[in-house]
């Protein structure tokens, strides 16, 4: 089910063309419904050695005992690489969007006289395939002396470990990293006094538990470093090549024209794939170290125990209001489990998260702080809404604090929600929100949904003993898009036939950019979408770029090839006008045809036009360059914003506490869309990535840190059987950047996890209070029923 | 490692070949007989991506060796399509936006394959559970169970919807 309904900003662009704003079908599908895409196990070289890892059997102790001398000697091994062997070729590993200086903890490649968590790389094998390198590693020689872990458990309570117990005493402290940074005030006096004198104030401590990315494509990763060539070439699966090349020509100590980086079809990554962590790394190391190939790819066990783990934190959150609901100001502190060694810098999210907790709300005061620490578990890595603790967060506590104070939930969010007429509003931390439209997709939501019928249907179901609740949550999505990530670029061609490549840093993994940015060019160059084509993901062909991630691809690159497109049309309609001896303005250009305006038979072909434009250069007028490309380096603002609305409604059962979605709503506002479908699949894979989180998946460590969740069979994740079908609403408000377009890849994992809990709370309203913690196990449900919650 | 020779027949092509007793099927069909569509989610029967159909039913390759389909048909993905025709589930599929990162799509592909040819007409919530065996991280499974409904309806006439 799809509502649309125009939203209240003025723009006369409809964003509807005849490419723009249709369910064009996807160009990747040819080749990924027959089996013929390209991921990087299908394309290993034939003279790659394979790596398997070594991995800390441990997660914090001393190595006693290192010997590789066996593995070394079987027959088909190339070679066994200790941290003694490749440490020593590590010159830096700071990542480009934290910038050289930013703080991180003691890196290196393979673990050396110490481990610091379980499934840390110690060693390496390179075999001739996988089965030897396995064989070899069942012959090394470890003795660890395991010590105490410092871990958190996994309701969240922290700080179980000693003091005196560094994950890394290099560092001199647990604490990865504190907000505010230095030089921001410590305190916010106007909000404590508002939180002195409120009518009430509320404050909850929230927690959410470490849930992974889990892409059904592993990591991967081939190198070979070619001395005669001068090159290191690269082959990943990641969404950003340039930091693939850039993060192993840093390591190496190489220039960047020295290093080729390229992914072909990437099987999902959800964040696991933005930055390049010591694994990928190790690869490029060993390559380098031993002048061959060499390939490495994830298996299962290795990404679920070691391939980057996210969520893991807690945000408190105190709100004062008035009596009347309207909130006064609102304080929040935020504790991260960073792991050992996040992949970027110290790992905390808690820097975007402070941006965001207000959400679409006007909260008056307001401070933020947070703690980020580390722990001898694997590291934090960005997952689809990284920052989401603050939706998830807050949109629990206005259910909590609606109902204490008699208000219903929607009431209370119409109350305090940004209106348009406050557009432009600034926030407290001083962002700029100009086209959000949170009262719209609440009132929609609640619509579609039938808020009203179903109060009065749930009354009557609690006559009857059954346990039904609704839920909603409301959010805008911001998307970071600072530095370099902000000013993508999109070059396109066109050769002698008149046909457009369109050369970009984007790394689609599962986004169809293949066929959204195809469908922008199309529209500006007025030839058939067949005729355009997307290249990506190779830093010998794009433009310098910061790849696909932050919800991003749209807004940036969108922008730039729509810009970048008009720029070609204009050139286009230039040559023709030399050979039409009419004025450009009066020219038009349509189905590959440029033709006078009103003039039938007064045309030329954009096959002609092209062939001019490079062979029929001297006909051109002095000033005019040949050729037909063009480029567009956008520049959009350092945050742009979607918004949305969720609501569901869950049915429990009481006697197993299984949870049953009934019905799951969303009304969004992303802008204009390119392709509706390809809007519609990411905000139910995103919304379904929530229902896991919150229902089915954990990642569980034991009090030793020793990792127990390690296959499919203990990391649950959704199937088609436990999911609803996820109905759709749209309100679209374009943003004032071009084409727009506006962010959303991400909201509909960052909103379903408060929609869902809030649902279960509603429901559970007549037993008790449903404790703050995740997953909503079916104990933890069972709990309230029963009226022993004990966390 | 000692050798066996394996005959089978996959997507209609006979093929012989001596491989370790160790080895898999999905290593046998990607590496060894060059079918890379057939891929390997996790390599303990869970996710389902592996999905091939021996002598009709379907199957998880990762969790066979090559020496168990001696003398026995397989059919991979690679088999469906009839040159630039595609099998009417696959146009079902990308008719329905079915996919996305396409990593899980073979798997899912020769699962719905094995109903259609059963003849089967699920409902929507038969059909979950059909596909409930095959994971997928993107999509949500929404399109998925479009897609295979579609072609339920297209191929069996059925009312899965």
């Amino acid at each position: 089910m799809t509502a649309v309904q125009d939203g209240a900003a003025p723009q006369t662009h409809s964003g509807v063309g005849r490419f723009l704003g249709q369910s064009v079908k996807r160009r990747e599908d040819a080749r990924l419904v027959t089996g013929h895409g390209r991921y990087i196990e299908d394309v290993l070289w034939p003279d790659a050695w394979h790596v398997a890892f070594l991995r800390s059997p441990v997660a914090r102790g001393r190595i006693t005992t290192l010997d590789v001398s066996a593995a070394a000697a079987l027959p088909g091994v190339r070679a066994v690489l200790t941290g003694a062997d490749l440490n020593p070729l590590a010159k830096s590993f700071w990542q480009t969007a934290m910038g050289k200086d930013s703080p991180q903890p003691p890196r290196r490649l393979l673990a050396t006289d110490d481990v610091r968590y379980a499934g840390e790389p110690i060693a390496m094998v390179l075999a001739e395939n996988r089965y030897v390198a396995e064989d070899a590693l069942e012959l090394i020689d470890l003795d660890v002396d395991a010590q105490p872990a410092v871990v958190s458990d996994h309701r969240g309570r922290w700080g179980a470990a000693r003091d005196e117990e560094l994950v890394h005493p290099e560092y001199g402290s647990n604490v990865a990293s504190t907000l505010p940074y230095p030089g921001m005030p410590t305190e916010n006096p106007a909000l404590e006094e508002v939180l002195s004198s409120a009518p009430h104030v509320f404050e909850e401590r929230f927690h959410q538990h470490r849930y992974i990315c889990v892409p059904m494509e592993t990591r991967g990763l081939q190198a070979r470093w070619s001395p005669d060539r001068d090159l290191l070439e690269i082959v990943s699966s990641t969404q950003n090549v340039h930091e693939v090349r850039s993060m192993a020509a840093r390591l190496l100590g190489l220039s960047e024209v020295q290093v080729q980086a390229r992914a072909e079809d990437v099987g999902g990554a959800f964040g696991l794939k933005c930055f390049v962590d010591k694994e990928e790394l190790a690869v490029a190391a060993a390559a380098y170290s031993q002048q061959c190939a060499v390939a490495w790819i994830e298996d299962r066990n290795e990404n679920l125990v070691a391939g980057g783990h996210s969520r893991t934190e807690d945000l408190t959150v105190t709100m004062a209001t008035d009596a009347d609901g309207t909130i006064l100001g609102i304080k929040g502190h935020h504790v991260e489990d960073v792991g050992a060694y996040p992949t970027y810098g110290v790992g905390g999210n808690a820097g975007l998260a402070m941006m965001m907790l207000p959400g679409p709300y006007d909260v008056g005061q307001y401070f933020y702080s947070a703690e980020a620490t580390f722990s001898n578990t694997c590291g934090m890595t960005p997952y689809r809404g990284p920052f989401l603790m603050e939706t998830v967060a807050r949109e629990q506590l206005i259910d909590i604090a609606a109902a204490e104070l008699g208000i219903d939930p929607l009431e209370f969010r119409r109350r305090n929600m940004i209106t348009t007429e406050q557009l432009p509003f600034t926030t407290p931390m001083g962002l700029v929100l100009e086209t959000i439209t949170p009262i719209q997709t609440l009132d929609q939501a609640a619509e579609i949904i039938g808020y009203e019928d179903f109060r009065r249907e749930q009354a009557a179901a609690r006559e009857q003993g059954r346990i039904l609740g609704i839920g909603f949550a409301s959010y805008i999505e911001g998307s970071p898009a600072f530095g370099a990530a902000g000013a993508e670029q999109v070059t396109v061609r066109m050769d002698m036939q008149g046909k457009a490549l369109v050369f970009m840093g984007s790394g689609s993994h599962g986004q169809s950019v293949e066929t959204t940015m195809a469908q922008v060019v199309a529209e500006e160059l007025g030839i058939d979408i067949d005729d355009v084509r997307i290249i990506q993901g190779d830093t010998t062909s794009a433009p310098y770029g910061t790849g696909t991630a932050g919800s991003r691809t749209a807004t940036t690159f969108g922008g730039a090839a729509r810009i970048a497109g008009q720029k070609l049309r204009e050139k286009i309609l230039a040559v023709a006008a030399v050979a039409l001896e009419a004025s450009p303005d009066d020219l038009e250009v349509a189905d590959g045809v440029v033709s006078v305006k009103g003039t039938p038979g007064a045309a030329v072909t954009v096959e002609q036009v092209a062939a001019m434009a490079y062979a029929g250069h001297t006909m051109l007028p002095p000033e005019m360059e040949p050729g037909l490309e063009a480029k567009h380096r956008i520049r959009n603002p350092p945050l742009m914003f979607s918004n949305a609305c969720h609501a569901a409604i869950v049915e429990i059962d009481r006697d197993t506490g299984a949870v049953e979605i009934k019905r799951y709503v969303v009304s969004e506002d992303c802008g204009n869309m390119i392709n509706p479908m390809v809007v519609e699949g990411q905000i139910t894979g995103g919304v379904v990535q929530g229902i896991g989180g919150v229902f089915y998946e954990h990642f569980v460590y034991d009090g030793d840190g020793n990792p127990l969740t390690t296959t499919f069979l203990d990391y649950l994740l959704p199937t088609a059987a436990d999911v609803p079908d996820i109905e759709i609403g749209h309100v679209v408000t374009p943003s004032n950047t071009p084409g727009g377009f506006k962010p959303m890849g991400e909201g509909g994992a960052i909103c379903s996890p408060p929609a869902l809990i809030n649902a279960v709370r509603d429901a559970l309203a007549p037993f008790g209070r449903l404790p703050n913690v995740q997953p909503l196990t079916p104990e933890v449900v069972l709990d309230v029923i029963d009226g022993t919650a004990a966390v | 490692m000692s050798e066996r020779t394996v005959q089978v027949t996959v997507n209609g092509v006979p093929h012989a070949a001596a491989v370790e007793a160790r080895r898999t099927l999905t290593d046998f069909l990607r590496d060894d007989l060059r079918l890379t569509g057939t891929h390997v989610g996790c390599e303990h029967g869970v996710c389902g991506a592996c999905t091939v159909l021996l002598d009709g039913e379907a199957v998880r390759a990762c969790l066979l060796l090559a020496v168990q389909v001696d003398g026995r048909e397989i059919r991979t993905i690679e088999g469906l399509a009839t040159g630039e025709q595609l099998h009417p589930l696959q146009e079902a599929l990308r008719d329905c936006h079915s996919f996305q990162c396409g990593f899980c799509t073979p798997g899912f592909v020769m699962t719905a394959v094995a109903l259609l040819e059963e003849g089967a007409t699920p409902t929507e919530e038969e059909l979950r559970e059909e596909l409930s065996g095959n994971l997928c991280r993107c999509t949500g499974y929404q399109s998925i169970v479009a897609g295979v409904a579609e072609a339920v309806q297209r191929v069996n006439g059925g009312t899965a919807r």
